[in-house]
Order: C-alpha cells, then structure tokens, then sequence
C-alpha cells in the first residue's frame, strides 16, 4: 500500500516536472522566433517606402528598389503553383487512394522522401543542368519554376496524401455504398473533405516557394532586366507575362547584393527587402489559417 | 442445425414467400482466416430480418457481403453464390455500382457527407443523372419525413450535415439510402450509437419502411429484434446456428445455445 503510494506520488512528480520542461522549451523556441522576427522588421521597416516597394534596383549606386524582384517573386509563385499543384493533387490522390502496397509504391514513396530531403543548391544546379543547358530554356522564369516544382512537388505531394488519409474510411464506404464509382467518391467526397487541409498545405508551401533563392540562382537568373507591365506578349521578352525571362526574385536579390556588396546601401536595400519577404511569408500563413477556417466553417456550420 | 436452417429456407420458398435476396453456400475469407463457413440463407420480400448473434460471430462481415462491400478490404475473397433476383451477383460480370442502387446500406457510425444536409440526399441522385430541381426538393422531403426527421430540419436543409447531432446524422444517413429507391436495405447496427430516444425514432422508421423495402438488420439488442424483426438469424462463429420467425427464436430455439444467447447467458 504504502509502496504504491509513493509510487503514484513519483509519477506525479515527474509528470509535472516534465510539462515544466516542455512549457520552457516552448516559450523559448517561440521567444527565439519572436526575436529574429522583431530585429528583422526593426532593422528593415525603416527602409521600406513606396519607391522602395515599386522602384528599379540599381546596380552600383543607392537608393535602389525592388519592384521588379518583388513582382518576379509573385510571378513565378504563379508559375510554379500552377505547374505542381495538378501534379501533386494527381500524385496525392494515387498514393492514398489507388496504390497498392507493393514494391513499386515503396520505391515511389522513398523517391518522394529523398526528393523531399534534397538541399535546394542541388536541386538549382540539377535544374541548371536540365532545364538551363539540356532543355534551352535559359536564365527563365520558366527554369526557375521548374526548378521550384521539383522543390514543391514532395512536399505538395505528400501534405496531399496525408490530408487525404485524415478522410475517414466510412465517408467511402458511404459514397460506394450509393451506388457511386470509386472515381466520383474520390473526387466529389473525399477531397472535398479533405480541402480545408490540402489548401493550408499549399499555402504553407507556397510560403516556402516564396522564399527560395539557392534553388533559383542559377535557374531563373540573377538579373532583373527591366519589364513593361503593358506588353501582353507573353512571348515577348520585355513583356510583364513572359516565362522565358531572366527574373531574379526578392530571395535571390538578397543574397546577391549581400554577396556582391557593389552597391553602398547593401545593408539596407538587404534589410528592407528581408523584412517584406518576411512580411509576405507571414501573409500566407494567416490566410492558409483564415481560408482552411473558412472552409471547414462553411462545410461543417461549426467554428473551429 | 444447418440442416434446420435449409427446411425452413425449403418452407418459406414453398410457402410461395417470395424471396428478395439468398445466399448459398457463402464463403468469407480475410487472408487465411475464415470468417463466414458456408452461410446459405433466404430473406423474404418486404420484411425485417435480424442477424444475432455475439461480437465477431461474423454478421457484419455477412452483411457486407450481400452488396459486395467486402470487395474494397484489400485481402478479402468471397465464395458461394449471392442472388439477387435470381442473379448471382458475387460475379466478376456483375456492375457493382449498379448493384448498390438497388441494394442500400446503412452503417453502425453515421457518416453524412461534409455537405449540406440537403445536398447529402441529392448528391449521389445527381451523379446518377437526375438533374429535375423539383423532382429532387420532392424526394428530399419524402425520404426525410421517412426518416422522421424532416421537422427537425426543413429550416436549415441548406446547412452543413455535420452539424446534427448523431441521432440525427444517422436518420438522415438512412433518408439518404432510401433516397435511392433500393429494393433491400441493410443495415449494420444502425442504432447502436444512439440515445434511446433516437434508437426509438429509427426502429419507428424502419417498422414503416417495411411496406416498400426488404431490410436486413444486424443488431446486439434483443429486444430490438424481438421488437421489429419477423425473422431472425442466429449466427454463432461465422456459422448460422438457427434462422425461423422471430418469435420461434425467441420463445421455442430448437437449439440451446440459441436460447443461451437470446436469454443473455453469453454475448
Ligand atoms: N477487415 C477485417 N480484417 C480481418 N479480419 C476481420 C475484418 N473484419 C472482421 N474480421 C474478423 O472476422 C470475424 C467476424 O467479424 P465481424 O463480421 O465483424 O463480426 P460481428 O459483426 O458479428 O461482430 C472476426 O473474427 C473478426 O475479427
Ligand atoms: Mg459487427
């Protein structure tokens, strides 16, 4: 009695001795967080003006802007969204619906986990490789997106898989048991259910995406000659729309002018052009939060 | 007692009962493990048979054979003859999804669509081409006063399912099987996640179905079996022990360990 008495008092102990460990390491991991976020925004929310936002980088003088690398960085989100989110969806919902458990699943399953743990520097040069030299494409939007696809594609890949696999199995059963295809329970019940999960997926990825530079700097390029926002010819160079254009985006240009260092302001075109990435990187983030919200609201009728 | 079971399915076709659906010599296998050992049984037309018997005696996996349900549990093999109207759908020639139309089912944990209550009725009637908007409102009112819950909705159908409470999700589940207009309904233990209240609503539900569908119910609750069901099965390890009129089962099983299970030695 007495034994299992002070037995229980132990777990106890060591129950609240460990949530206390578990609470410190939280806040810290979140006070580092905090940290890195405010000195970015201190250091960098001075710089940024509206010329700063829409003006021409300058190679060697200051007083440069980001306009173009800022549009750039958009622009060849864009691209690389729509090029991978069909991909993944279609890789997703085999994986989860259709595959088999053989050695042909396995092996894509490891291929998309090694994939998934490629630094981006291999992924810039494999795509420089392929997309730049053996494809022709050039210093392109359209290397850099494919570049980005490859990047995205296991991540997309598998938040896609796993928002599905959160589906329970009886909402199949329901749809087969109604006489329904396998094809349109998939399509029109589960993914639908699954929606509010795979759209925080892709935001958050695209997050990511938005923020890539060794991936791109030797696909889309390091320089961002000038665009005309009224040229619609998408195939031509100058043309706002063009894929096949060198883009540097607001990630590489970071890197670039700290690297380079050829233009006097460096530190501030750096800082202010941090904090609008961080800025943007935190915009996807609450609206994956605010959207996936909203959908499972206007699915369910219940507030999450 | 198998022997007991094949008379009495002998009686009931001689009766010139007419028979919805039967099985013959059905066979369930998960991997190497034997589930169901050669179940042969006839459900009459119009009626409520109830499948007994304790937990993992093999009534699910029975029932789930009978609209081929079993075909999407990777490992599963069935083998024996299922007719329906004197076709044998345990076919590799049979539509499956065809089949379903006719052959509903209802399962133990509700699962409505994350869709709209309205649209969790008319979403399959949709994917199988009926496009009439006034056709559809009508169906949708018929199958949910069927389901005795069209009081508790008609002012929120446009509303997300999942919102109602499970009594309620599983009434409209049983509103969205009959929306199909199926000849046989099954149902796996539809009731067995549910307040009494609730319980009462769906048996009330199913009492009146009877006039227009065949329903095969499996439940643990003898007295819901004595209460709504004209025939019983009993199942007893993957075998059936026993299946007469409910009330032979009830107060004369020719065999014990019938009685043992209706009267709560075991279970
Ligand atoms: N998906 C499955 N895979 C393997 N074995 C199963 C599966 N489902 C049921 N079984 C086994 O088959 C037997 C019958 O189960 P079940 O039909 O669910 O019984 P009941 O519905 O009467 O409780 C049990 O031994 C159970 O363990
Ligand atoms: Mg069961």
């Amino acid at each position: 009695m007495n034994y299992k008495y002070s037995k229980t008092r132990r777990t106890q102990l060591i129950d609240r001795l460990a949530y206390k460990v578990f609470y410190v390491i939280a806040i810290l991991i979140v006070l580092i967080l905090a940290a890195l976020l405010i000195y970015i925004l201190v250091t960098g929310l001075p710089h940024i003006s509206w010329h700063f936002l829409t003006g021409k980088s300058k190679p060697f003088q200051a007083g440069g802007g980001i306009g173009i690398q800022l549009f750039n960085s958009f622009y060849l989100l864009i691209l690389t969204m729509l090029i991978s989110v069909p991909i993944s969806l279609g890789a997703g919902i085999w994986l989860s619906e259709y595959a088999k458990k053989n050695r042909l699943t396995n092996l894509i399953r490891t291929t998309i986990e090694i994939l998934s743990s490629l630094p981006s520097v291999v992924v810039g040069l494999f795509g420089f490789i392929l997309f730049v030299l053996q494809f022709n494409l050039g210093f392109s939007l359209l290397s850099g997106a494919l570049a980005l696809t490859i990047f995205s594609l296991p991540l997309l890949t598998t938040n896609v898989e796993n928002a599905l696999q959160t589906v329970h199995f009886t909402q199949r059963e329901a749809g087969l048991a109604l006489g329904l295809s396998r094809i349109e329970t998939v399509l029109k019940i589960v993914v639908p259910a699954a929606l509010p999960n795979i759209v925080t997926g892709m935001i958050l990825a695209a997050g990511r995406v938005f923020g890539e530079a060794a991936a791109l700097i030797y696909t889309a390029g390091q320089s961002a000659p000038a665009i005309s926002f009224s040229n619609w010819n998408i195939f031509d160079l100058s043309s706002f729309l063009s894929p096949f254009r060198p883009a540097e985006t607001l990630a590489v240009h970071i890197w670039k002018v700290n690297s380079e260092g050829l233009i006097p302001d460096a530190s501030s075109v750096s800082a202010g052009a941090s904090a609008v990435l961080i800025i943007a990187v935190l915009l996807f983030n609450f609206i994956a939060r605010y959207l996936s919200n909203r959908i499972y609201q206007h699915m369910t009728g219940v507030k999450s | 007692m198998i022997t007991d079971t094949e008379t009495y399915i002998r009686d009931l076709n001689k009766e010139g009962n007419e028979i919805a659906i039967s099985t013959d010599d059905l066979h369930v296998w998960y991997g190497s493990h034997e589930a169901i050992h050669g179940v042969s049984l006839a459900f009459e037309r119009f009626k409520i048979s109830a499948l007994i018997g304790a937990s993992g005696s093999g009534k699910s996996t029975y029932l789930r054979s009978l609209n081929r349900m079993n075909d999407n549990i990777y490992g599963t093999k069935v083998l024996g003859k299922i007719y329906y109207r004197g076709l044998n759908i345990n076919s590799d020639k049979i539509d499956v999804y065809e089949m379903r139309k006719h052959i509903g089912m209802v399962f133990q944990q509700p699962n409505p669509f994350a869709k709209s209550i309205y649209d969790n009725i008319t979403f399959a009637l949709k994917q199988h081409g009926e496009r009439n908007k006034e056709k559809l409102d009508e169906i949708v009112e018929k199958t949910l006063k069927q389901a005795a819950l069209w009081d508790q909705v008609k002012d929120k159908l446009h509303t997300s399912a999942l919102a109602l409470s499970g009594g309620q999700a599983q009434r409209l589940c049983i509103a969205r099987a009959i929306a199909m207009q199926p000849d046989i309904l099954l149902m796996d233990e539809p009731a067995s996640a549910l307040d009494p209240v609730s319980t009462q609503a769906v048996e009330d539900t199913m009492v009146q179905l009877k006039d227009k569908y065949t329903i095969i119910i499996v439940t643990h609750n003898m007295q819901q079996a004595a209460r709504i069901s004209d025939y019983t099965a009993f199942f007893h390890q993957g075998d059936v022990y026993e299946y007469d009129r409910t009330k032979n089962i009830f107060l004369h099983p020719h065999i014990k360990l019938t009685d043992d299970y209706v009267s709560g030695h075991f279970g």
